[in-house]
């Protein structure tokens, strides 16, 4: 643990030491603010103490800022062979990838946890769903990692970034959209297959303040999944041709 | 430490990147890797730092396999990839860090080492710098101050010199001669006087197989074969024999040259296992001619590497 402490720790500096993680938090606020508060459809229109319209801007903001962010974590380092570095050293390529999803995800958090005062606000408007503005947030939180966790794994496959962004947003895609339209389109089992697919679905039902083990579960994997891929791709080095 | 490396095979599909290498090299040795572009130089140092997996065979550091125990291996060695590859967003010191944390040195000690790096790598007006504003040759002090700051027993410096300007080159070179003292490193060159200058023994790989092993000295006496001279005379008066013939006549030479085209220069060659040099003076001296040079021919470590690698 340690060990990818340390690696999260550099990722998470170079975030700061360059302006990719201010860029980041001023335009997601920037943009969730917007449409929370001050767009066509926001909360006063609405006139309840809901952080809905929050949650479903974050989810499709999200969805587009996370490849931005972990497009670069490998790919970089396989690019300028820094890689090399990293795993000639006291660590494991599992260390590696779990340090640079971490770092990843933390700074979705601080995102996240910066629009707090969203929160309190409502609270202080109104009757605030408490159940259901913690599952929403627990429910970001969650399709952040997943999402996070593809972004590094098109990161190690490649040592472009604009291919790795592009890869994370088309696998990403049918998760956050496609298998959810394929499911509302279909019956009976299949349906229910690609329903549960479906990273919408999951979120949606977090979001109504249900914290079923079947949703965590389905993130869970898509995130164990991602970073198994990922340390993979980074030992492919001993057995490429 | 001793570095046993036994029977490594690497393959690239059907192109074998190393064939079947074994070699040892002893604490307090610096072993030499010469060899021509993509001889195997680099894939070696590779397997032995666990940074690639060996088709077939292992290394062992003090009987601890790269196979079975990377982990531990990893820690023992200090490594220099290749274009020293560094994080240029960085500074010296914050990349120093994150190197020592890595190899798990304590956190008592890590100051105590980040100092000392800093010191002996002459970095220390550099050290709050950005790696990227730093030149070619302050980088590659980063690169052998990053490969050192866990006091490895073993260090594997691919290419320490490259892109340095010469009295970085010999700055570099004191400063691996003074750590090989009590560490095991091999180092890799296509620089035959660099490779002279540091190395105690020099392994040449070609086509991924050792070529030579042995000190510069003994690869230089296998390489030569029969005493080389060149000579050139001056006649005094009419000889009644020109010196080509006469040395010739000699009992120990077996060839004389003319060199081109230069008036009484020649080459000549002795038997296996004589010297000429004596009988040539003498000859001269019987004949009343002046000698106006003698030169054995040494042969050069270029030539030995020319002649093994092609």
């Amino acid at each position: 643990m340690d060990r990818i402490w340390i690696i999260t720790k550099r990722e998470l500096a170079s975030f700061f030491d360059s302006l990719t993680a201010y860029v980041m938090l001023v335009v997601f606020l920037g943009l969730s603010g917007f449409f929370t508060w001050l767009s066509v459809n926001n909360i006063f229109v609405q006139g309840q103490a809901r952080l809905d319209v929050f949650f479903g801007i974050s989810f499709w903001t999200l969805f587009f800022f996370i490849p931005a962010i972990t497009m670069k974590s490998i790919a970089e380092e396989n690019k300028t062979g820094t890689i090399e570095l990293l795993s000639t050293k006291a660590i494991t390529d599992w260390d590696i990838v779990v340090g640079k999803f971490l770092a990843c995800w933390i700074l979705i958090l601080v995102a996240l946890l910066c629009t707090l005062p969203y929160y309190i606000t409502v609270s202080k408007l109104g009757n605030a769903d408490h159940g259901g503005i913690i599952g929403g947030y627990f429910g970001l939180a969650l399709i952040s990692a997943a999402y996070v966790s593809i972004g590094i794994f098109t990161s190690s496959i490649t040592n472009n970034q604009i291919v790795a962004f592009l890869l994370a947003l088309f696998i990403g895609i049918f998760f956050h959209l496609i298998f959810d339209l394929i499911s509302s389109g279909l019956k009976g089992t299949l349906g229910s297959v690609f329903e549960f697919l479906s990273a919408r679905s999951h979120f949606d039902s977090l979001s109504r303040g249900v914290i079923d083990s079947r949703d965590l579960l389905y993130f869970i994997s898509i995130i164990l999944g991602g970073l198994v891929l990922s340390a993979t791709m980074i030992s492919r080095r001993n057995w490429q041709n | 430490m001793t570095i046993s490396v036994r029977n490594l095979t690497k393959t690239y599909g059907i192109q074998k990147a190393v064939d079947n290498i074994s070699f040892e090299v002893k604490t307090g040795e610096v072993v030499g890797f010469l060899g021509p572009n993509g001889a195997g130089k680099s894939t070696t140092m590779r397997i032995i730092t666990c940074y690639q997996a060996a088709s077939q065979g292992d290394v062992l550091l003090d009987g601890v396999s790269v196979r079975e125990d990377p982990d531990n291996v990893k820690k023992m060695i200090g490594y220099l990839p290749e274009n020293n590859p560094l994080y240029s967003e960085m500074a010296v010191i914050d990349y120093l860090k994150f190197c020592a944390e890595l190899q798990g040195v304590e956190k008592s000690e890590l100051e105590k080492r980040i100092k000392e790096m800093v010191r002996k790598c002459g970095l220390e007006d550099e050290k709050h710098k950005k790696i990227q504003e730093l030149s070619k040759g302050y980088r590659q002090r980063v690169g052998l101050a990053q490969a050192m700051i866990h006091d490895p027993d073993i260090l594997i410096l691919d290419e320490p010199t490259s892109g340095l300007d010469p009295n970085q080159i010999v700055e570099i070179r004191h400063l691996i001669k003074k750590l090989g003292k009590e560490k095991t490193v091999i180092l890799s060159s296509h620089i035959l006087s660099e490779v002279e200058a540091t190395c105690d023994r020099i392994l040449i790989i070609n086509k991924g197989k050792i070529v030579a092993n042995g000190s510069s000295a003994d690869l230089r006496k296998q390489a030569q074969g029969n005493e080389l001279l060149t000579i050139q005379v001056e006649l005094n008066g009419n000889g009644d024999k020109t010196p080509k013939s006469a040395l010739e006549g000699l009992p120990t030479v077996m060839s004389v040259e003319s060199i081109n085209g230069k008036e009484h220069y020649y080459q000549v060659q002795s038997k296996p296992n004589t010297s000429s040099k004596k009988a040539v003076f003498d000859l001269c001296v019987e004949s009343k001619w002046y000698l106006l040079e003698m030169k054995a021919l040494e042969t050069k470590l270029e030539d030995v590497f020319r002649e093994l690698t092609n």
